[in-house]
């Protein structure tokens, strides 16, 4: 074997075992990852999963910057336990435009995969601004701070020319609406009729409460979307992948 | 077996690997014997399990593996054979008509348990998890007699299957309370006789001069729905007035702000979270914590 007897060449020359290291990670690299963006059962395609609307994006944008994910968990495991409590089981799609997304791996508190829709706009805020005034039991810290910060969603474009930059298909109609579909969704008594037409089932409610648009709008509206895109009604996941 | 490898041989007779570094040289002692056969059994275990399990990413999916593993189809058998399990009682539930629940030893005893699993997990956060309520903040206490939209087991059974005041299911209650100050119904004036009237019929400290003279104003403006004596109106989930229970607070400034500001409190529909045995299980749990009609 004098092929292997050419290990001293490599393990005296820096350079060269780090040029061939990389080449070995690199491929290592590329037959875990690569596989993810051709397999179909990564790559599927659900009805109903569309972008985030401009104000679900800002409120996502609140729920990373306060951390939430060090807590909770968006991401319903296929068992038992977890379907029979948190409902259906999270699918690939309803994470694809999620960039980075919010899987998490710690649950201090419960996965949100599927909070939208649980629980009333009001519930949200007296949660966040209080969590033991209506849960005696949570260790949450409290967020009421959030419904005195304004917002008016002036950078939401350039933010959602970011995602669109990776690949979130927000249009030229999406981007030109954006602030204006921003206000929309937090006044019902709006035209919202266009905001609705671009972002198909989208929520509008004065989700703090209060005249004024604020972050406790934007991420209750975030929070009020989760898991809810999908009609699971209508939908069943092929039990084969 | 090991027995050779075991032997320390004396140095110098050691074979090495012919390396050499500033006189150091290196030896090339043998693994030992066990460590090289767990080391072949690692491999041909990977093997099996290349066969075994899915493995090998194609063109569109992945080898499926003899064993034919897959999480969602593993799931959704046991979610399957849990539900077979209970399937005869949850028929009986459903099929029931809902008044006979309560009083169906056979039924309560499956629907009780059942029923708490699904309050504790969908419904205490606002109600809490012994069902008491939020006092003071709109979430109501479902242990009391006094009920907002009716406390028989089919009223139970209806506000839970499709909420209250919520945007998503059609057929949720609904009723709105005028904002009597801010849509200036009426004046600053007229709203604390009003509520000098609601503190007098709920027995509260009130200024009787005012409250007379909010008597006229409660009959116009407010017993349509809360009713001439404050007794309420669960057809239209008009609390009762007339009582010590309070979902927003009964003091004179709670009073006043619920008058001026109006409330809205909204409860989702679970219809489409929960199935149909579920709804009837949690409906037969509330209704049996005491306050049931």
């Amino acid at each position: 074997m004098a092929f292997l007897d050419k290990h001293k060449a490599i393990e005296t020359h820096a350079t060269l075992l780090l040029v061939l290291s990389f080449l070995v990670v690199t491929i290592g690299g590329i037959v875990q990852i690569a596989p993810l963006f051709y397999l179909e059962n990564t790559i599927e395609d659900v009805e109903g999963v569309r972008p985030y609307t401009p104000l679900e994006l800002a409120g996502r944008d609140i729920y990373i910057r306060e951390g939430c994910y060090v807590c909770h968990s968006q991401m319903i495991r296929p068992m038992r336990d977890e379907v029979e409590r948190y409902g259906h089981y999270s699918l690939a799609a309803e994470s694809q435009y999620d960039h980075p997304f919010q899987w998490g791996s710690k649950r201090t508190g419960p996965d949100l995969a599927r909070v939208g829709g649980r629980y009333s706009d009001a519930w949200h805020v007296d949660h966040l601004t209080d969590p033991q005034s209506v849960v005696p039991e949570s260790v949450m810290p409290k967020y009421g701070y959030l419904s005195n910060r304004e917002i008016d969603g002036r950078y939401i474009e350039d933010i959602m020319g970011t995602h669109r930059l990776v690949g979130v298909p927000y249009d030229d109609a999406m981007m030109e609406n954006a602030v204006a579909d921003f206000v929309a969704q937090a006044d019902p008594n709006s035209d919202f009729a266009g905001l609705q037409e671009r972002y198909a089932k989208a929520n509008v409610s004065n989700f703090d409460g209060q005249p004024q648009l604020t972050e406790m709008d934007a991420l209750i509206a975030y929070l009020q979307v989760l898991g809810t895109m999908v009609d699971f009604s209508t939908f069943t996941p092929d039990a084969s992948r | 077996m090991c027995a050779k490898q075991v032997t320390k041989k004396p140095a110098g007779q050691v074979e090495t690997t012919g390396h050499e570094w500033d006189g150091i040289e290196e030896l090339n002692n043998p693994m030992p014997r066990w460590w090289v056969w767990t080391f072949y059994a690692t491999i041909l275990w990977a093997i099996g399990y290349m066969i075994a399990y899915p493995a090998w990413p194609l063109i569109n999916g992945a080898t499926p593996g003899v064993l034919g593993a897959s999480t969602r189809a593993d799931v959704a058998a046991e979610i399957e054979r849990f539900d077979a399990a209970n399937a005869e009682i949850k028929a009986q539930l459903v099929a029931a008509p809902l008044a006979a629940i309560p009083t169906d030893q056979a039924l309560m005893a499956y629907a009780e348990p059942a029923g708490a699993s699904v309050f504790r997990t969908y419904c205490a956060q606002c109600h809490g998890s012994g069902a008491a309520g939020v006092e003071g903040k709109g979430y109501p206490s479902l242990l009391d007699d006094d009920w907002l939209w009716g406390g028989t087991i089919e009223d139970i059974h209806l506000t839970i299957t499709h909420g209250i005041r919520n945007t998503t299911d059609p057929d949720a209650r609904y009723s709105e309370m005028p904002k009597f100050g801010v849509d200036g119904i009426l004046e600053g004036a007229q709203i604390d006789a009003v509520v000098e009237h609601v503190l007098a019929i709920s027995g509260q400290e009130h200024d009787a001069t005012l409250a007379i003279e909010g008597a006229t104003i409660f009959a116009d403006n407010c017993a349509a729905c809360h009713m001439e004596a404050g007794e309420g109106d669960p057809t239209q989930g008009a609390p009762a007035l007339n009582d010590a229970i309070w979902l927003y607070g009964g003091s004179r400034e709670k009073v006043k702000e619920s008058v001026v500001y109006a409330r809205f409190g909204v409860m989702p529909g679970w219809t489409g979270r929960l199935t149909e045995d579920e709804i009837r299980a949690v409906a037969a749990y509330v209704h049996s914590r005491g306050g049931g009609e």
